[in-house]
């Protein structure tokens, strides 16, 4: 200080703009190490997300293309060897017609199918290609068979006519044409014999087999016995089914709690106490909520395991503490003002609650909520100890029914045996539910930003 | 001292305390304060203010920051019972009857005394449904063609009308921050309240809004009775009949407008008004 003053003011300035140029550049270094851990930072970050998107897309679009046979199927006399297909005409009652019909077609399901099917695929092979039975049955898809009965069931005049169908290639079959298998290996490693693998070749060049779109992933159910044919209608059901329900159950019992809370409830070390359970409950392991799931809801209510009820339940219990905690964070960032004003007025309470404070925070609730379900849609963990580990081969009509969601689906897909052709199909489905979430994040995004337009 | 004193006459809006010195007491009294105290937990904001607050005349606090007049203000709308821990004690009384009764609604009380805040907080709603809300929880008005009337005449009284007339399915939020006030004091007179409180309403406006709400202020003193805090002496001095000077929680000393500008008894308030504390 002594110094400053006996200094000349100018030399003084100097020196005063000399330590604060050094400063700056400090500052300045400061910043830009600053800006470029943080673009590094998202650098990494968005790395790993392109790293995974291109990852699962590059395993699963091959999936969303199938290997399809073109037959002609001829629905021999002499090998379909049932009476004439009864008409409601001969039977006096419903119910005669009824049974005579199911008798029938009981009959019908008795032939040997396989060998109207061998004898389509022997018809398209080169003349005089060697290949036996069993071999010969490994190239079409094991429903093939079903698909073939199932017309003539519903059009017996097919019976001694010669038609054109289009059935699915076994998994081994598409697994060898889209190169999933090593090609070089020996006939011993091969999940398809040699003849077996020598048509298949032959059928792509000459036009029997074309790849299309798997319209079946989104319209079949799961299948073990035709796992070219599995898809994931039946998931895709249950996964609805519990979202229903988490939204039905989830926001208001969360909206309301929230409210309560934040607006009603007097300051306690009561409601500090649910305060801090509640924030306990959203970091509790989402396995534990299964397991109270099993106990609460299967064990003691008796509900059914393996239902999207239940599902929907514990995914409901896990969303809940989220909707909560961001409606609370919503209502708390309420400015005080607004309040001031309601209350002003002469508005109750209530009225403050529902006319104003409600209203501005619609949006926040809104995403929280759609972000909520969200992440119910993609949890597993709870789900697999409530049952929907199980394989269900069946779309669920209720709530009740048996289901299996899209997460678990992938789980269980990820685990079969036949990996050459799971893997891009388990890819696939991860593809179909990230596409949900996306579709529900950008409903989100799209829903607040118009409301806060609007408000 | 003198200089201040001959600004009070030259303005034109407190032409009546300016010419006609009687004090506004002498009219009926609206409100009667008795040994109101207010503490914030532990600590005591109000030591006992008594004060009375004459019918449809412009009653001005003033004092530094802290003084505890925003405070005072709040208790006599009961706003303060939405302050976590804060304790009224002492009566205030509007027209003989205790505020603080227990049988007293304080819903039914904010209808009776309206209040402007310190910042324009119009509902981020539409400008008539902004005016409309009051009359609408209250179910004052029997039908639309009674709430439209009620909207305009408000808007009319608080000078807004024909600035927004075309636009009263805006925004409210959408108006400049003047247009903003006198939305919310449009919004508090559409209840039909007998008093109206104001909490520094001008504090965020510039000077030509000040001016416009200031003139309005003038203008309802005919049909209200009206509570102004004020960080302005001028203002104070302009648009109040009677003020009184807050100090550190004590009411220091009341008076006509024109006695506390131009001879106050105290020396605290005498100081104040130099502007040698504040």
């Amino acid at each position: 200080m002594a110094t400053d003053i006996q200094t000349s003011p100018e030399k003084a300035s100097s020196d005063r703009t000399r330590i604060i140029r050094d400063g700056l550049r400090r500052r300045h270094l400061n910043e830009q190490i600053f800006r470029g851990l943080g673009i590094a930072a998202i650098a990494i970050a968005l790395g790993f997300v392109a790293l995974l998107f291109v990852d699962v897309f590059r395993k699963g679009i091959p999936a969303f293309v199938q290997s399809n046979l073109h037959l002609s199927v001829t629905y021999d006399a002499e090998l379909i060897d049932v009476g004439p297909a009864p008409a409601r005409g001969d039977f006096p009652s419903d119910a005669e017609y009824t049974a005579a019909s199911l008798k029938w077609q009981r009959e019908v399901a008795l032939l040997n199918w396989n060998t109207i099917v061998e004898a389509a695929l022997r018809k398209a092979a080169p003349a005089g290609f060697e290949i036996d039975t069993r071999q010969i049955q490994t190239i079409p898809e094991t429903n093939a068979r079903h698909q073939i009965r199932e017309m003539f069931v519903r059009d017996p005049s097919l019976l001694g006519q010669t038609v054109d169908v289009e059935v699915l290639a076994s998994a081994n079959a598409a697994n060898w044409i889209k190169g999933n298998i090593d090609r070089s290996l020996g006939d011993a490693q091969q999940q398809l014999s040699a003849p077996a693998r020598q048509l298949i070749d032959t059928f792509v060049e000459d036009g029997t087999i074309s790849n299309g779109f798997a319209w079946t992933i989104f319209t079949n159910v799961d299948s073990r016995a035709a796992p070219a044919s599995a898809g994931l209608l039946g998931a895709f059901v249950g996964t609805l089914w519990m979202m229903l329900i988490v939204v039905l159950l989830a926001v208001p019992i969360g909206v309301a709690a929230a409210i309560y809370l934040e607006e009603f409830a007097p300051k306690s070390r009561l409601t500090d106490l649910i305060e801090v359970n509640i924030n306990n409950l959203a970091a509790v392991p989402s396995i534990v909520f299964g397991l109270l799931g099993a106990a609460v809801f299967i064990n003691w209510f008796h509900l059914p395991i393996s239902a999207p009820l239940v599902g929907g339940l514990v995914l409901t219990l896990m969303t809940l503490p989220t909707i909560i905690i961001a409606t609370r964070g919503a209502l708390m960032g309420v400015s005080p003002a607004l309040r001031q004003a309601a209350l002003g007025m002469g508005a109750s309470k209530t009225q403050m609650v529902f006319h104003h404070v409600l209203p501005t925070t619609f949006p926040s609730i809104l995403t929280a909520t759609i972000l909520g379900v969200a992440h119910a849609l993609g949890e597993t963990a709870p789900l697999l100890l409530i049952g929907m580990k199980a394989f269900v081969a069946s779309v669920p009509a209720t709530p009740l029914d048996q289901a299996a969601a899209l997460p678990v689906q992938i789980y269980l897909w990820q685990g079969n045996e036949n990996r050459n052709f799971f893997e891009p199909r388990t890819a696939a489905a991860i593809m179909v539910l990230l596409a949900v979430m996306i579709l529900l994040n950008g409903v989100a995004i799209y829903l607040r930003s118009r409301l806060e337009k609007r408000a | 001292m003198d200089m201040l004193a001959g600004k009070v006459k030259k303005t034109s809006l407190n032409v009546d305390s300016a010419m006609n010195p009687t004090d506004v007491l002498e009219r009926p009294i609206r409100l009667t304060a008795r040994d109101v105290t207010v503490h914030y937990g532990t600590k005591q904001a109000l030591h006992g203010i008594s004060i009375d607050i004459p019918d449809r005349a412009v009653t001005a606090f003033i004092g530094p920051s802290g003084c505890g007049k925003s405070t005072f203000l709040r208790c006599i709308n009961r706003m303060n019972d939405t302050i976590e821990g804060a304790k009224v004690g002492g009566t205030i009384k509007l027209d003989g009857e205790d505020i603080y009764a227990p049988a007293l609604d304080v819903v039914e009380l904010r209808a009776r005394i309206g209040m402007v805040f310190q910042k324009p907080n119009p509902f981020p709603k539409s400008i008539y449904d902004n005016v409309a809300y009051g009359p609408r929880i209250h179910g004052l008005a029997r039908n639309k063609a009674d709430l439209d009337e009620i909207v305009v005449s408000s808007l009319r009284k608080a000078g807004l009308f024909e600035e927004v007339k075309d636009r009263l399915q805006e925004p409210g939020t959408g108006l400049s921050g003047g247009q903003q006030q006198r939305l919310c004091i449009a919004r508090a007179i559409a209840v039909g309240p007998e008093v109206i409180l104001m909490d520094e309403p001008c504090s965020a406006l510039d000077p030509i809004a000040t001016a416009v709400i200031e003139e309005l202020i003038d203008e309802l003193r005919e049909n209200y009775t009206i509570v102004i805090v004020t960080h302005s002496m001028q203002q104070a001095a302009r648009v109040s009949q009677r003020t009184a000077f807050f100090h550190l929680g004590n009411l220091i000393e009341q008076g006509p407008t024109e006695d506390i500008f131009t001879n106050p008894v105290n020396k605290q308030t005498q100081d104040y008004i130099m502007g040698r504390i504040g």
